[in-house]
């Protein structure tokens, strides 16, 4: 359809080759593989977060580490160092234990490596806004009778999300960027597709810009759904007049 | 370990015999993309907050664009989507230029950092405080003046923290540079796990070296904070 609508208006040129099946292809797996990492990585981060403003230094200091290493390294760095030895680790372990040989598809090895690094990011954003929930509601949650869950459940992250979503926001933009550096670790991801499209028919230049576009959309839409998030979360706070 | 240590410190440092390489080539690309990035992400961010529609729209879109998609991309357009083009090819002065790795990456890293830098100082810019500026113009400071002396020296000081995070944010994104053929570290550590199959020491020496770099960076910009942003510190 999307053929003959160019045809049709005279952009014979912009044609994509029989290669849209292709990026469509590789765009939902830029933006599985994205929504995956996002996921394990808020729940690392709230793991973390949770770690780090413990009072058991037993947790703190390898939380602290944690965040510092990650954030201090290239995320493509890690990406390469924890993928390629991802495997090697892992047979390492199941030859220790005696069990069978298990073999991790990249798909699988490239959503726990975005997620381990950007979990580290999150963790940062978490605590930083958990600090930011007056002192006084958790008091009053507990002056209240609620357990510890319930004061984390209904009072603090409720709370804790407003302070939040910006960072996550920006998390988020990082995040999905990051994951066009997949296609080095052999994903088959949107800018593989868009390469290989590129390459066989001499159109790269066309066919990258398409890609670019497409990451474009993505963020844009992303943008969009972010800022409904904030004016959900901001409900009941009030903005200063200037 | 000892081994590849032995064999690779020299191109993880400096140089593989012939070219430049690792830590020198990595410094290289970010002071370069940095240094092109400041300079002309100054006029644009002056140009961002314009009140006129015609001015501040192009600094606008260009900044959309350059934030909304990867760096990787970017790069792969200069580098190869570019040099895909036919006219291109058949202009001597661009078919040299982009015909050179070198120049295509520093290209796609100076635009991409400086849409970041144009947006970090286009804030401070826009939160400067309305006394200072009515009280630069009571004095009798217009147009280019009131930019030079008051507007910009104080919305450079207050944007330092965000400045900093980007570029530790680009120090990290130059790694990229090696899918272009520049031998950064990652080129170098790649090549050292080609050749040893020691996957995790050879990523992780690149991995301690980036990381010193960070800490490096971060120190400097914590002087640099301690220095021009002192009045912002609690009054003594």
């Amino acid at each position: 359809m999307f053929e003959t609508l160019l045809q049709t208006l005279g952009l014979a040129r912009f044609s994509l080759k029989g290669f849209g099946p292709l990026l469509l292809e590789g765009t939902w797996m830029t933006i599985k593989l994205s929504l995956l990492s996002l996921l394990l990585s808020i729940v690392l981060g709230l793991i973390g977060a949770g770690a780090k403003l413990s009072s058991a230094a037993v947790l703190r200091v390898p939380a602290q580490l944690y965040t510092t290493l990650i954030r201090g390294v290239p995320d493509l760095v890690l990406m390469l160092l924890i993928f390629y030895s991802l495997q090697t680790w892992l047979s390492q372990l199941t030859d220790a234990m005696g069990w069978d040989y298990i073999e991790i598809d990249a798909f699988s090895a490239g959503v726990v490596t975005l997620g381990f690094i950007y979990g580290a990011y999150f963790t940062e954003t978490f605590r930083g806004a958990i600090l930011s929930v007056p002192r006084g509601q958790v008091e009053a949650a507990t002056a209240y009778g609620l357990s510890r869950g319930q004061r984390f459940r209904f009072v603090v992250f409720p709370q804790m999300m407003r302070y939040a979503l910006p960072g996550i926001g920006n998390n988020w933009q990082v995040l999905l960027k990051a994951t066009a550096l997949v296609s080095i670790i052999g994903l088959a991801d949107l800018v593989k597709a868009a390469q290989d499209a590129g390459k066989s028919t001499y159109q790269l230049f066309y066919f990258l810009v398409l890609a670019a576009l497409i990451y474009l959309l993505i963020t844009s839409a992303s943008n969009v759904a972010l800022r409904w998030a904030e004016r959900r979360y901001a409900a009941g706070s009030r903005e200063a007049q200037r | 370990m000892i081994e590849l240590l032995q064999e690779y410190w020299r191109p993880f440092l400096y140089s593989d015999g012939v070219h430049i390489t690792g830590l020198a080539m990595t410094m290289w690309l970010l002071s370069a993309s940095i240094a092109i990035g400041f300079l002309v992400s100054i006029p644009l961010s002056i140009a961002r907050v314009s009140r006129k529609f015609w001015v501040r729209w192009p600094v606008q879109f260009y900044t959309y664009l350059f934030r909304g998609t990867p760096l990787y991309i970017q790069l792969l357009i200069c580098y190869t989507g570019i040099y895909s083009l036919e006219a291109v090819r058949a202009q001597p002065l661009l078919d040299s230029f982009f015909r050179d790795a070198m120049n295509c990456t520093i290209l796609a890293f100076a635009l991409n950092t400086c849409a970041y830098t144009t947006e970090i100082f286009a804030g401070a810019i826009r939160s400067m405080n309305h006394g200072e500026v009515e009280a630069a113009k009571a004095y009798g400071l217009t147009g280019w003046k009131l930019y030079a002396y008051v507007i910009m020296p104080s919305a450079l000081r207050r944007s330092l923290p965000f400045y900093s995070n980007e570029v530790i944010l680009m120090l990290h994104s130059t790694t990229v540079a090696f899918t272009a053929t520049v031998p950064d570290i990652l080129k170098v550590a790649r090549d050292a796990n080609s050749a040893t199959f020691m996957t995790f020491q050879s990523f992780g020496i690149a991995a301690v070296i980036y990381l010193c770099i960070t800490f490096l960076l971060v120190g400097l910009f914590r002087l640099a904070e301690r220095r021009w942003l002192a009045f912002l510190g609690p009054a003594h």
